[in-house]
């Protein structure tokens, strides 16, 4: 069975100065089984976090419908987890009281259990050490690290990740790309991954979802074969550079197509 | 595994560090030191000119200065006659009463403020117009309200320090990260829990920027207060010295209020610092 259904779901921002409405996304409709892992990419603007944050409950929607395991979404749940592209971190809380944040706002774990959980969620990521540190006092990939334990240990049944690594330096990307499918092998979560990375959705996913210009639509899915536990080696895989590549060809379409339209967005170089 | 190393070593360890008495305590030698040898020239700049004012051309009147040793020996006297303990107590309860009244209201309205936009859109102008206006200017009418007494002296140290703190903290509350409320939201937290984790520890740091001008406009009325409504404190000591031109008491009394208003913004200062430890270090 289905773990989230988006079905036909569409949203339009109303800008207030030039009243007058901006679609962000059209008709997206995208089925997640249970502990998959869906990446989505798309040309920026499209409507990426917006969708993301729909199914978060972040963000109220009027048409279609989002659900999970069949329930539709009206707000925030404690069956959903969202890492968000910023750390998000609360500054004047150490590392353990930021990865126990979550659990304490759900109140669903008992006291003790989340002490258990905390500390085990902060191994998994590699914090140990760290606890006691303040966020402004460890790296970027660190603070990414315990934004994804804070999600983790509050166990959501999905997790919703938006461009989580996207302000990381390419070698800790890449460290953190691994660390990622490891604890996802370990926690079979159900997670929806958004990114403008070509190579990070093919590398992590289970499928790629390429999503058109705006207003955003799903244009294309890719089924990713590789098998798993997938090593970083498989990113100069020649199988895996031609999906890297028909993805590729898609997505600059698209970004042609913005850039021909006049959009508002200026013109990225290198096209 | 460059990373994982990384992970293993703690960033909290402190770096082995000499210690070195002189660099430890540079400001307080170089500002000590400074201020010794002020006194000491004033002293010696006074001791000088009175014994010239033995002759028939005085170089300095005691009447319109005074030196260190003489404000030292008002001190003496003010303390034995039990005139100074006295004013001080009063002073103190002044501001002690006043000051807290303003704190406690000034945090709970600004939480308020700042978090509903209709609350502050509704008293903006109002708090724009009190802000402006020298509090001092409102003395007379405060006297009139309140009467004679202690009441006034109080509601003086209240409005002085209360603006202070309140529009500091509705800058607080304010100014939150939008995205520590996005993050609050996603993991459900109710109204009471985003006020609880995020709007009041966010807005500490400004609180006590607050509490630090509240500090100093708070003392600047005990002493504007006690000056208009007389009878007794620091504030009336300056001025009645002054109308029986007893200089070296104004120097006394101005003197008290310097150190009180020293001790009181550095204990507000530490107080920030230690709230501010999250803080990356600029
Ligand atoms: N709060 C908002 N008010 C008005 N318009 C918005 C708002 N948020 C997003 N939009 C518009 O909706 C469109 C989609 O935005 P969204 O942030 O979802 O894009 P995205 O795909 O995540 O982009 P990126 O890859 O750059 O992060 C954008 O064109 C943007 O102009
Ligand atoms: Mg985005």
């Amino acid at each position: 069975m289905n773990k989230l259904d988006i079905q036909n779901v569409s949203k339009r921002y109303w800008l207030e100065r030039e009243s007058r409405e901006v679609p962000a996304c059209e008709g997206v409709t995208l089925s997640v089984a249970d502990g998959e892992f869906v990446a989505i990419v798309g040309p920026s603007g499209c409507g990426k976090t917006t969708l993301l944050n729909i199914v978060a409950g972040l963000l109220p929607y009027e048409e279609g419908h989002v659900r999970i395991d069949g329930e539709r979404v009206e707000g925030p749940g404690v069956d959903r987890a969202v890492v968000f592209q910023h750390a998000s971190l609360l500054p004047w809380r150490t590392i353990t009281g930021n990865v126990r944040y979550g659990m304490e706002l759900h109140g669903r774990f008992a006291k003790p259990e989340i002490e258990r959980r905390t500390e085990r969620f902060i191994r998994m990521v590699g914090l140990q050490g760290f606890e006691r540190a303040y966020p402004s006092e460890i790296s970027g990939g660190m603070q990414q690290r315990v934004n994804l334990a804070r999600a983790l240990a509050s166990d959501p049944k999905v997790l919703l990740m938006d461009e989580p690594f996207a302000a990381l330096d390419a070698q800790t990307r890449e460290f953190m790309q691994a660390e990622l499918l490891k604890i996802w092998r370990q926690a079979r979560k159900t997670v929806l991954f958004i990114t403008h990375q070509i190579n990070e959705a093919v590398y992590l996913a289970d499928r790629v979802v390429v999503m058109s210009s705006r207003p955003g639509r799903i244009k294309d899915v890719f089924d990713i074969p590789f098998a798993r536990p997938r090593a970083l080696e498989l990113k100069r895989d020649p199988r895996f550079l031609a999906i890297e590549d028909r993805i590729w060809k898609l997505i600059e379409e698209e970004s042609e197509s913005i850039l021909a339209g006049g959009a508002s967005e200026p013109a990225a170089p290198g096209a | 595994m460059k990373t994982e190393t990384l992970a293993t070593t703690p960033v909290k360890e402190a770096p082995a560090r000499r210690t070195n008495f002189y660099k430890d305590h540079e400001g307080m030698i170089l500002g000590g030191g400074a201020v010794v040898l002020v006194l000491a020239a004033w002293e010696a700049a006074w001791q000088h000119g009175r014994a010239y004012s033995l002759d028939a051309e005085p170089m300095i009147s005691a009447l319109f200065f005074t030196g260190p040793s003489a404000v030292l020996g008002a001190l003496r006297e003010t303390w034995a006659s039990g005139q100074l303990p006295s004013d001080l107590i009063h002073s103190g309860g002044n501001f002690v009463v006043g000051f807290t009244a303003a704190l406690a209201a000034g945090v709970v309205l600004g939480i308020v403020i700042g978090w509903f936009r209709t609350v502050r859109l509704l008293l903006d102008p109002f708090l724009n117009a009190f802000y402006a206006t020298p509090r001092i200017a409102l003395v007379p009418l405060i006297i009139i309200m309140f009467g004679i007494g202690r009441l006034p002296a109080i509601v003086i140290v209240f409005l002085s320090a209360f603006f202070p703190i309140l529009i500091n903290t509705i800058v607080g509350v304010k100014t939150i990260d939008d995205d520590l409320l996005k993050a609050a939201r996603s993991f459900c937290a109710s109204h009471m829990q985003i006020f609880t984790t995020v709007a009041l520890p966010g807005s500490v740091p400004f609180i006590l920027t607050g509490v630090r001008q509240g500090v100093a406009h708070g003392l600047i009325g005990v002493v504007v207060s006690e000056m208009f409504v007389g009878g007794e404190g620091i504030g009336f000591m300056i001025a009645y010295s002054g109308q029986t031109f007893a200089t070296e008491r104004i120097f006394l009394g101005v003197a008290i209020m310097a150190g009180a208003g020293i001790l009181l913004t550095s204990a507000a200062e530490r107080l920030q610092a230690h709230f501010s430890r999250w803080r990356p270090e600029r």
